[in-house]
């Protein structure tokens, strides 16, 4: 990370080439490793069982994305991941801006999420198809009751956090209650309430993943867990390889949001961590 | 002691209003087994001696498996701030595997494993070490320039640097990457259990709910919520020793 790179501006043809620079570095990590596994594949060091070469695996998701059985598992896996994800920020945050503002909702929330944030909350599981049975309902329920809980501490921490010179200047220029949450509360907050949805969405795919392997119904996680029954090992990397790429590109998706609706922050000017 | 009773008082609520709930009915008693009901199964569970081999059984794959993603994990993360080299060979990789979801590793280990044990310390390791090391790796790369220097201009070297500026400034960023790791580590467990496995709690959790003994069930399932709670109080109060030197200095 050069200091210089910040502070001047190097031309567009140069930048481009910087970046192609980086790609491939990026990419080359990424190639050596596929072809590592490749010949440690066909070795014979391990069965086909075991570890089928990556060739194998990438004829298979192929074949589903011709049959179009990849794009119906992909997208109920988004599909649950999203809704359950959505509904959780809703929650979170309304429920976050209810415990900043009034004594009482923070009285009652305060333990119950201090209590709650920490627990494996996949274990009620069992519980929750008891109540919604196995469909996608009880499937998005799980998937919102674990992502819910980064998301109200953080907008907790992040309204709490606002500094006082803006809350007063705010209100000795005659803003209202409601101005004063939408227009400066939650834009100052809004980093922090942004930085706990980043953590809650790579949470929430591992319990829709998770979900569909326990109470199948198709998705991803559902797929590879009829595979695995199967002793079809190449149907279970391929659904490896399959979340892999959907994880790395819904995070950064949203990594890349984030820059764009923080533009007017500081942070947009500091060089991106990881 | 008052400010913790009304502090605490809402989950006594909660709770109240489970029993009251589950009394007169208003769900199916299988639905929400009255919180009284709850409490014997759970003390059958315990005098028989099964809730305890199997929370121990879960306890020993979840506790091996994170010390080996910390063992493992921490000195990759910093290797990674300290040469550039591994930076550049493995950041790609880190990046990308980050943001895959864990669980679907379960069949994999599983393959490769079995059913046992090694498939839940493998599962736990995976998907633990990566926070490790993207905490470790954050904390040493962001270890105070001066102090390196004014190190270095005291003929310290490169090796002697890592253990006694580096570390130490990126022990902040290591232990709460333990912590997050430490929670995925219960996720991992149970999710685990619940899928494929020979005993644990996740195991006993699915047994009990498909046998249909529910208030067993329940009783099992708060004792999981409890322990990762424990786990993390318990932790934290760790953390806070290991780092009560850097308190001082900042007060």
């Amino acid at each position: 990370m050069s200091s210089a790179a910040l502070h001047t501006t190097p031309s567009i043809g140069r930048r481009a080439l910087q970046a192609c620079g980086w790609a491939a570095v990026h990419l080359s990590s990424i190639i050596a490793l596929l072809v590592a596994w490749e010949v440690f594949a066909r070795s014979g060091a391990v069965t086909m069982f075991m570890l089928p070469p990556f060739s194998a695996v990438a004829e298979r998701i192929w074949a589903d994305a011709v049959n179009g059985t990849l794009w119906i598992n992909i997208g109920l896996t988004l599909y649950r991941t999203f809704v359950g994800f959505v509904l959780a920020c809703i929650i979170g945050i309304g429920l976050g801006i209810a415990m900043a503002r009034t004594a009482l909702a923070r009285w009652f929330f305060d333990p119950i999420i201090s209590v709650g944030f920490p627990m494996p909350k996949v274990a009620f599981l069992p519980v929750i198809i008891l109540w919604f049975g196995v469909f996608d309902l009880s499937k998005i329920t799980m998937v919102t009751v674990e992502a819910v809980f980064p998301i109200v501490t953080a907008t907790v921490l992040g309204l709490q956090g606002v500094s006082h010179e803006l809350i007063w200047s705010a209100r000795n220029m005659g803003a209202k209650d409601r101005e004063l949450l939408w227009q400066v509360m939650l834009p100052a907050a809004f980093p922090q309430i942004m930085t706990g949805i980043q953590v809650a969405l790579p949470i929430a795919l591992i319990v829709a993943v998770f979900t569909e392997m326990a109470m199948g119904g198709f998705g991803v996680g559902g797929d590879m867990m009829h595979a695995s029954r199967f002793a079809d090992s190449r149907g279970v990397f391929a659904g490896i390889v399959e979340i892999a790429v959907v994880g790395y590109c819904v995070v950064k998706g949203l990594a890349i949001l984030r820059r764009r609706l923080l533009l007017w922050h500081q942070e947009a000017v500091a060089p991106s961590t990881v | 002691m008052k400010a913790a009773l009304i502090r605490y008082s809402p989950l006594a609520i909660l709770a109240i209003a489970w029993q009251l709930i589950a009394q007169f009915e208003l769900v199916s008693s299988t639905a929400l087994p009255p919180l009284t009901q709850v409490a014997t199964a759970w003390l059958d569970l315990l005098t028989s001696g099964e809730l305890l081999t199997n929370a121990g059984l879960s306890l020993y794959r979840g506790g091996v498996g994170l010390l080996l993603s910390i063992v493992i994990g921490a000195p990759l993360g910093i290797a990674m701030a300290w040469w550039k080299p591994v930076d550049i060979a493995l950041s790609p990789l880190v990046e990308a595997f980050y943001p895959m979801p864990k669980s679907a590793l379960i069949p994999v280990t599983v393959i490769w494993l079995g059913f046992g044990d090694g498939s839940k310390i493998l599962l736990v390791f995976l998907g633990c070490m990566l926070p490790v090391t993207i905490g470790a790796f954050n904390g040493a790369r962001s270890s105070e320039q001066v102090l390196v220097w004014s190190a270095r201009s005291m003929g310290a070297s490169r090796l002697r640097m890592l253990w006694d500026v580096v570390l130490p400034s990126a022990m902040p960023d290591i232990l709460n990457g333990i912590r997050t790791a430490l929670a995925l580590a219960f996720i991992l467990m149970v999710t685990s259990e619940l899928i494929v496995a020979r005993g644990g709690l996740g195991n006993l959790i699915g047994y009990l709910g498909a046998n249909g003994s529910y208030d067993a069930m329940y009783g099992a399932v708060l004792t999981v919520a409890f322990l990762g709670f424990a786990a993390d109080r318990l932790y934290q109060m760790f953390m806070q020793r290991m780092l009560a030197w850097r308190q001082v200095g900042d007060a």
